[in-house]
């Protein structure tokens, strides 16, 4: 055995090499060195080819690993941030599409108390006649006061839409609403509850005892549906403006 | 010229196989390399020196790679593992230095 195994080959040199087992050691030599290669080959290729965390020591890897999972804290609080931003964002759409189908609601009722839009629903249809044209404007008036007073939600008379402006003359035989000359008979369709409807015109010395006296019949028929067709354009208030 | 072969046959045999490192090894493999690596340098003085000898290179050659993965493995032990692999680098590589400085001189002279 040599003095120090770690020693160099050359500093401590055999004088002599021994013959004997020579092939042996050569064969070990080959060996050896073909492992070296083998190990050169292998170290390098890991080291170029593998992921750049392979050859790093534990002290190192631990304080990667501790970066990324405080980097990965960042993040998922980042996300948690987002997504309760996303929530926010998403309630306030939620609501503003509420006040939008509110508003929209409001509009279409509007619409239809004021005229703006065809409406449809249970109602009333009522035929008046005044063979001897007796009824005046105001007669006629006052069978649709009677309708609305009865709850009548929409109201049309003959191809008018009847509204809160809508003006009734006529002194017997034709009667001039809003503008519009219309004979005799007069056909009115309402929309509300028929039977209170009913009930209210016919109401004892109410406006159907009226029309009898002028010498007309003033006919009722109940509908389960009934439809208001005609609409009216509203004209822009020229001089009012909302105030809050 | 035995060894200059196996050498190449074992780059060759790595190129080819191209093996992952064990995890437990991967520590070990380079600093096993340089040690190894400083024990041919050595033999291939000795041999221009005139004075090689099998016995001792093979030796040399085991206990080098034995004793530095042994430091290194120590060092990891102690939690200076990277401090003693450079320190066993700086080391064997000064020693494959002197080395080659005196293969250079037996080869050209100067």
């Amino acid at each position: 055995m040599d003095d120090q195994p770690i020693t160099e080959p050359d500093e401590d040199p055999r004088p002599k090499s021994r013959m004997h087992g020579r092939h042996g050691s050569a064969a070990l030599i080959g060996v050896l060195t073909l492992l070296l290669g083998f190990g050169i080959a292998v170290q390098v290729h890991a080291n170029s080819s593998g992921d750049a965390l392979s050859g790093l020591r534990e002290d190192d890897l631990i304080g990667i690993l501790d970066n990324q999972n405080a980097r990965a804290d960042r993040l998922r609080q980042q996300v948690a941030d987002l997504q309760q931003n996303l929530r926010e964002l998403q309630d306030s759409g939620d609501k503003a599409a509420a006040a939008r189908q509110q508003a929209l609601d409001q509009s279409r009722a509007l619409g239809i108390l004021l005229g703006t839009l065809p409406a449809t629903g249970p109602g009333v249809s009522v035929t008046v006649t005044d063979p001897d044209a007796q009824l005046t404007g105001e007669d006629l008036l006052d069978v649709v006061e009677e309708l609305r007073g009865a709850g009548a939600e929409a109201i049309q008379f003959g191809t008018v839409r009847v509204t809160t402006s809508t003006s009734f003359e006529g002194n017997g035989g034709v009667v001039t609403v809003d503008g519009t000359e219309l004979p005799a008979p007069y056909r009115i369709t309402a929309i509300g509850d028929a039977k209170t409807l009913d009930t209210a015109l016919n109401i004892p010395g109410g406006v159907a005892a009226t029309v009898r006296a002028a010498g007309g019949q003033l006919a009722v028929q109940e509908l389960q549906k009934v439809r208001v067709s005609v609409t009216r354009t509203l004209a822009k208030p020229k001089y009012a403006q909302p105030a809050h | 010229m035995i060894a200059a072969l196996a050498l190449a046959a074992g780059i060759v045999l790595g190129l080819i196989l191209r093996p992952t490192v064990p995890t437990w090894l991967e520590p070990y493999l380079p600093i096993a390399v340089v040690a190894a690596l400083d024990a041919v340098f050595g033999g291939l003085r000795a041999r221009l020196d005139g004075v090689f000898d099998a016995k001792v290179f093979v030796v040399s050659f085991i206990s080098n790679v034995t004793v530095a993965a042994l430091i290194v493995f120590l060092g990891d032990k102690l939690g200076v593992g990277s401090q003693l692999s450079t320190a066993v680098v700086v080391v064997l590589g000064i020693r494959i230095f002197g080395n080659a400085a005196a293969i250079r001189r037996h080869l050209f002279r100067a």
